[in-house]
């Protein structure tokens, strides 16, 4: 790949940035400035960016999900427990498994059963199939033509078609995986509370095999590539939620923790976390009880699971120039693709481990209760909670999507960001502001893709 | 796989009324046993759909700003698809976006007929508006057309 330079970085003389008193022409009259952003490619959905500035102070930053609210939770208020999966899949058609694992593990733990064995790799295998997807499309067509100073991944295939090829390639693995276990790609139809509906035969599992060895060596060759890029210098001392296992790096099941020494089981959750509705977003914002900001994500996983990645995955980190921890998420991209060779061994091992079951789930029976379920969707974590009465009819529903967590920190990401950046053009500074938000692979919603980026400067 | 080695793609949602042309017309050939696929308008799963087939006709649902029922129609092969005629799909790449990135990759059918056909109500429910319909009957008969040539 020709290695190009993002256009904003020329305009930042080295040492001006995020220097107040470094300027050489200080303005003598007020100088205001407005960004604004409509509509930001390249995400999920549908959200908008406003920056005020005056006399190189920020005024205001907000991100703005505009996007109507969708009401999946009253939806599934007086339906039978079995229907979340299928009806919670519709919340996303990238993440789907998240949504129905999560629901799924929600339902059980009401329903007092547990899925082990051939059930239990089956759901981290599809899962693993989601995570090649979702990184690979976010990561190399999404992405990467922001540190390329290339508007979208059309003018990456033709500067580079080799690695867009090898993106799509990957990408159509994860969905094989998705399909082969879970019946089709766009909101799987094959699994259900308590496991499966129906087991996949052993040798369609096996025939992944082979192409996912393929898919190590090509997501380690984009990650290269990637770790070439330049990263704008923007660190901050992140809070990271995530789940943690005591045997692996968690991807579908474990304890939520933080790198402050929270270790919660996950029906904990809202003992520790909330979520505030404020004006100018249709998506309530996530903190924890104490109004602390946090971060869920890659970053948030490599961070406080780093330990548990294969050596492989580790190497490959090193390689490409990451530390045991990475607070710079400019390079979640790079985090990205480290998980994605990481899933690509995990479900090679799972493939070749598995034997069809003899049941392809676990026997439920209705009756009252309350569950949890967490998963780690490809953007961080995803909090499922569901009260059923005696019939295992919802009474109440609870989901907590990763990007609605992530928005505070977004907001405050943007602040940091634009606040090290003023010496950038409008133009500049929008572009930077974009590629932080993209940092989150915001999962805005499933609709049109713009967002609308407004920066005042008076 | 298909006979005549012409693929028909219907495009979009039928649950957003007109959005569902593109469906509602494949559908229909298919009735007389023409090959054709159902899309959302991923444009991933798009250009994996049409590999193989050297004639593919795709249809879509517009909002050019034309007036509904107005029959847009491309020789992709051979022209570029004006931006902004389709809508934005949520995904990746829209119908548009797929077929540019599979011109730059050298995944284009031999010969790829898009017909865009204009929308007018895109709200939440089923069933074509009037001028949709009448369009989908132009366009439906023009594609047998299509094909009929193609088997001839």
């Amino acid at each position: 790949m020709s290695k190009r330079t993002l256009k904003s970085t020329s305009t930042v003389k080295p040492g001006a940035r995020g220097k107040a008193g470094g300027r050489a022409k200080a303005p003598i009259q007020a100088v205001s400035r407005n960004i604004k952003v409509d509509a930001l490619a390249r995400v999920e959905g549908e959200g908008a960016l406003y920056v005020r500035v005056k006399d190189d102070v920020i005024e205001d930053i907000k991100f703005r999900i505009f996007e109507p609210p969708r009401f999946f939770e009253a939806f599934l208020r007086g339906r039978i427990y079995s229907d979340a999966p299928d009806i919670t899949a519709r919340i996303c058609g990238i993440c789907p498994i998240a949504y129905q694992m999560g629901a799924s593990q929600a339902m059980e733990q009401a329903l007092g059963v547990t899925v082990t064995g051939p059930l239990r790799d089956l759901r981290r295998l599809i899962y693993c199939g989601e995570w090649i997807e979702s990184h690979v499309l976010h990561a190399a067509m999404l992405h990467a033509p922001d540190f390329l100073g290339l508007q979208d991944a059309l003018q990456l295939a033709k500067d580079d078609p080799e690695i867009v090829e090898t993106a799509l390639k990957l990408k159509k693995l994860g969905n094989t995986i998705i399909e082969v276990i879970g019946g089709r790609a766009a909101h799987p139809i094959n699994l259900k509370v308590g496991g499966f509906y129906r087991a996949p035969r052993k040798e369609k599992i096996r025939e992944l095999i082979e192409p996912l060895k393929w898919a190590i060596d090509a997501a380690i060759g984009v990650a290269k590539v990637f770790g070439g890029f330049e990263f704008p210098d923007y660190e901050d001392d992140y809070t990271c939620v995530s789940l943690r296992h005591p045997d692996e790096y968690a991807i579908h099941e474990g304890r939520i923790v933080s790198n402050r020494g929270l270790d919660i089981p996950v029906a904990d959750f809202h003992k520790h976390f909330k979520e505030e509705h404020v004006r100018h977003s249709n998506a309530l914002h996530g903190m924890m009880m104490d109004g602390t900001v946090y971060l869920t994500g890659p970053n948030a996983r490599y961070n406080n699971n780093y330990a548990q990645l294969s050596k492989l995955a580790k190497r490959v980190a090193k390689d490409i120039g990451l530390g045991k921890t990475c607070n710079n998420l400019y390079q979640s991209i790079l985090v990205r693709m480290v998980e994605t060779v990481y899933a690509c061994e995990e479900a090679i091992r799972l493939a070749e481990a598995y034997e069809e079951p003899d049941e392809s789930c676990v026997a439920v029976t209705p009756r009252r209760g309350v569950g949890a379920g967490c998963t780690e969707a490809p953007r961080g974590i995803c909090f499922h909670r569901y009260e059923l009465d005696d019939e295992g009819r919802i009474v109440a529903a609870r989901i907590q999507a990763p990007t609605s967590q992530n928005q505070p920190q977004i907001e405050r990401d943007l602040r940091g960001v634009v606040g090290a950046n003023l010496r950038l053009s409008d133009e500049d500074l929008k572009w930077r502001c974009e590629q932080t938000i993209r940092n989150y692979d915001p999962c805005i919603s499933c609709a049109t893709h713009f967002l609308k980026f407004t920066i005042d400067r008076e | 796989m298909a006979g005549t080695g012409i693929l028909v793609l219907g495009i979009g949602n039928r649950f957003r009324h007109d959005d569902g042309v593109g469906p509602v017309i494949a559908e229909r050939l298919e009735a007389s046993g023409i090959a054709t696929r159902v899309e959302s308008g991923e444009g991933a799963e798009l250009m994996e759909a049409w590999q193989g087939f050297p004639h593919v006709v795709l249809v879509d649902a517009a909002s050019s700003g034309a007036a509904a029922g107005t029959l847009h129609r491309f020789e992709a092969a051979e022209t570029r698809l004006p931006t902004g005629l389709f809508h934005y799909s949520s995904h990746l790449f829209s119908v548009a976006e797929a077929i540019e990135m599979a011109r730059i990759l050298g995944r284009l059918p031999g010969r790829m007929t898009v017909y865009g056909i204009e929308g007018r109500d895109f709200s939440y429910g089923e069933g074509l508006s009037v001028e949709v319909a009448a369009a989908a009957d132009v366009a439906e008969a023009e594609i047998r057309a299509l094909v009929a040539a193609g088997r001839g």
